[in-house]
């Protein structure tokens, strides 16, 4: 009989840990200067932090690494508790319309904040209240039962999502703000005009999200039962439901104030861990945000890269990366018979 | 009532209605230490519902349901798993978990937050699955087992959360002749030692061999509780399923339906 050990999950951490060093060496070494791994480690570690490379790999990449990372883990873990509270594979921010719905409070505070005395940096805050009310919509549609069919999820993602980027532009439009490629790049998804200063409010929230689930853990193994099965085996599921709801607004909202709609990140990381690793939480909702990290920045990297000085919006990566594994989940599915 | 025979769960003046629809009227039922009790009626008749209501799942409308004669709701939900196990009918599993993990879960109500278990929680595990018989099926999916292998997962889940009731809603449902003896066997074993069951089922004359009494339920009231020779009879099965059948005796006594076709 196989069972999850601490020690197992801590070799599985340390290797992934592994994998985002590596993705981050990738990150910082790759650009119009290509650094050999080498140099960017004895940067990384040595005193001297002066000159043109320097200055390229300390302040201009590792800022975005470090966001990419950031926001890659936080889309990641969020797909993972979504997945288990909807018991459904195919739950993530993004094609649940969460993240449109973080994309619409922050868009509305960019647009109208001002008029009340809100800056910037009520951004963050503001997506975590979109990204609370859109799921409780979809708790209310989801209803009493907690199983969603895959119709309804998708048919509430689609809409919302539509309705979602139509109020943003919307309110853009009205607002006259003034660069027009900013909200192109909330909407499809980018890290090219983050700012780094935001850092430490992903970093914050990420913390928060994780602190919240990672205690739930063994309780979303229980939900893999349904309610009715988990709640006969102690787990005060309407409780747990509400800290997921604080842990999953948390962290999509930081990743949307950030760096727009990214979308599948919380459907690939998932999906791949779980084939590996199996479906025991305890170990996949740390892996999700060492996983979801090192995707992001080598997707990041590969974006800002790709064309050479034009920049690709890393949202078109992870989607045409996601689109067709949605797909196949789906179909796979259906196949299986299994209700989604 | 002596302290032999003392209720270890009892359904006081249960009722429950889903809107205008009454489902169970004014339901006074014990399930006392130590026996199996059966639990039968037409479809609709509220038996799932009962055990809803007794693993807090359902709100009881009036009335109150206690377990070792404390208000099943007056406990948190980890003290009322570590007092009542439930076999439900079927689980979708939502994600491919192997049958040795679901088997684990079972201990869930006694672990921690972190919830790790330990070597003990392990060997309970083990040996419920080797006393069900499904320890070959330890590393198989649960969503690559069949129904009735399903089902044998989730009676050794049941038995490794160590609860002193069991409470089984059809557990026979899916399974063939010899997993259905050995099921009830198990449960008899279970509440050898003072523990108690009961066991929803529609195979009357297999309940009525394994059941110390039995209820039957109809049109939303307890149409009657005793023995099994006493509740199954020709005139309470017209009254409960308004069917006509004939009742046999056994070479052992214990009754047996013939349903006139």
């Amino acid at each position: 009989m196989r069972v999850l050990t601490k020690a197992a999950v801590a070799g599985t951490l340390l290797v992934l840990l592994l994998l985002l060093f590596a993705a981050a060496m990738f990150g910082l070494g790759v650009g119009p200067a290509g650094l050999p791994p080498g140099e960017v480690l004895s940067l990384l570690v040595g005193d001297d932090a002066t000159g043109s490379t320097a200055d390229i790999v300390l302040r201009v990449r590792w800022p975005r690494v470090m966001l990419a990372s950031l926001v890659g883990a936080c889309l990641a873990v969020s797909g993972v508790l979504f997945q288990a509270l909807l018991r459904n594979p195919l739950a993530d921010p993004y094609v649940l319309g969460v993240s449109g719905g973080a994309a619409l409070g922050g868009i509305a505070v960019l647009s109208f904040g001002s008029a009340i005395g809100l800056g910037a940096s009520a951004v963050p805050p503001a997506a975590f209240v979109g990204a609370i009310l859109t799921t409780l919509l979809l708790y209310a549609i989801a209803g009493s039962g907690g199983r969603v069919s895959a119709t309804n999820l998708l048919l509430t993602g689609v809409v919302f999502n539509a309705f979602a980027s139509a109020a943003i532009v919307f309110m853009a439009s009205i607002a006259g703000l003034s660069d027009g490629a900013n909200i192109f790049l909330w909407l499809i998804g980018s890290l090219s005009a983050s700012r780094a200063d935001v850092a430490p409010w992903v970093a914050a929230f990420l913390v928060a999200g994780l602190a919240t689930a990672l205690p739930m853990a063994r309780n979303l193994n229980l939900l893999a039962l349904g309610e009715e099965g988990a709640s006969q085996l102690g787990v005060e599921v309407e409780r747990v439901k509400r800290w997921l709801l604080v842990s999953t607004s948390l962290m999509v909202g930081a990743a949307v104030s950030v760096a727009g709609l990214i979308g599948f990140v919380g459907l690939i990381i998932p999906h791949l861990l779980r084939l590996i690793l199996g479906p025991d939480h305890r170990l996949l909702v740390p892996a999700a945000a060492l996983g979801g990290a090192a995707f992001l920045v080598i997707c990041d990297t590969i974006a800002r890269s790709l064309l050479g000085g034009r920049e690709l919006p890393v949202g078109a990566i992870t989607a045409i990366a996601g689109g067709p594994l949605f797909l196949w989940l789906l179909r796979r599915h259906h196949l299986r018979g299994v209700r989604i | 009532m002596n302290e032999a025979i003392a209720a270890a769960l009892s359904f006081e003046g249960v009722s429950i209605a889903f809107g205008e629809h009454e489902i169970l009227r004014d339901v006074d039922l014990d399930l006392r230490a130590g026996e199996v009790l059966g639990v039968a009626g037409g479809n609709g008749a509220g038996k799932t519902t009962l055990l809803r209501i007794a693993s807090r799942v359902l709100p009881a409308s009036a009335g109150r349901v206690c377990v070792g004669g404390r208000d099943v709701e007056s406990l948190s939900r980890r003290e009322l798993a570590r007092e009542i196990a439930v076999v439900p009918q079927d689980v979708q599993v939502s994600f491919p978990f192997r049958a040795s993990e679901v088997v684990l879960m079972g201990r869930s109500p006694h672990l921690g937050a972190f919830g790790y278990e330990s070597p003990a929680d392990i060997e309970r595990a083990r040996t419920a699955m080797m006393r069900v018989g499904v320890d070959q099926l330890a590393d198989r999916s649960i969503l690559d087992l069949s129904g009735g292998e399903r089902q044998l997962v989730l009676i050794a889940r049941a038995l490794a959360q160590d609860a002193a009731i069991l409470l089984l809603d059809e557990p026979t449902a899916h399974l063939d002749l010899r997993h259905r003896i050995q099921v009830l066997t198990l449960v008899r074993e279970f509440v050898a030692t003072g523990r108690s069951a009961l066991v929803v089922s529609h195979d009357l004359s297999l309940a009525a061999r394994s059941c110390d009494r039995m209820a039957l339920l109809g049109g939303g009231r307890l149409l009657g509780v005793g023995r099994p020779a006493e509740i199954v009879t020709p005139a309470n099965l017209r009254a409960a399923f308004g069917v006509d059948a004939e009742v046999l005796v056994a070479s052992d006594g214990a009754p047996l339906v013939v349903p006139r076709i």
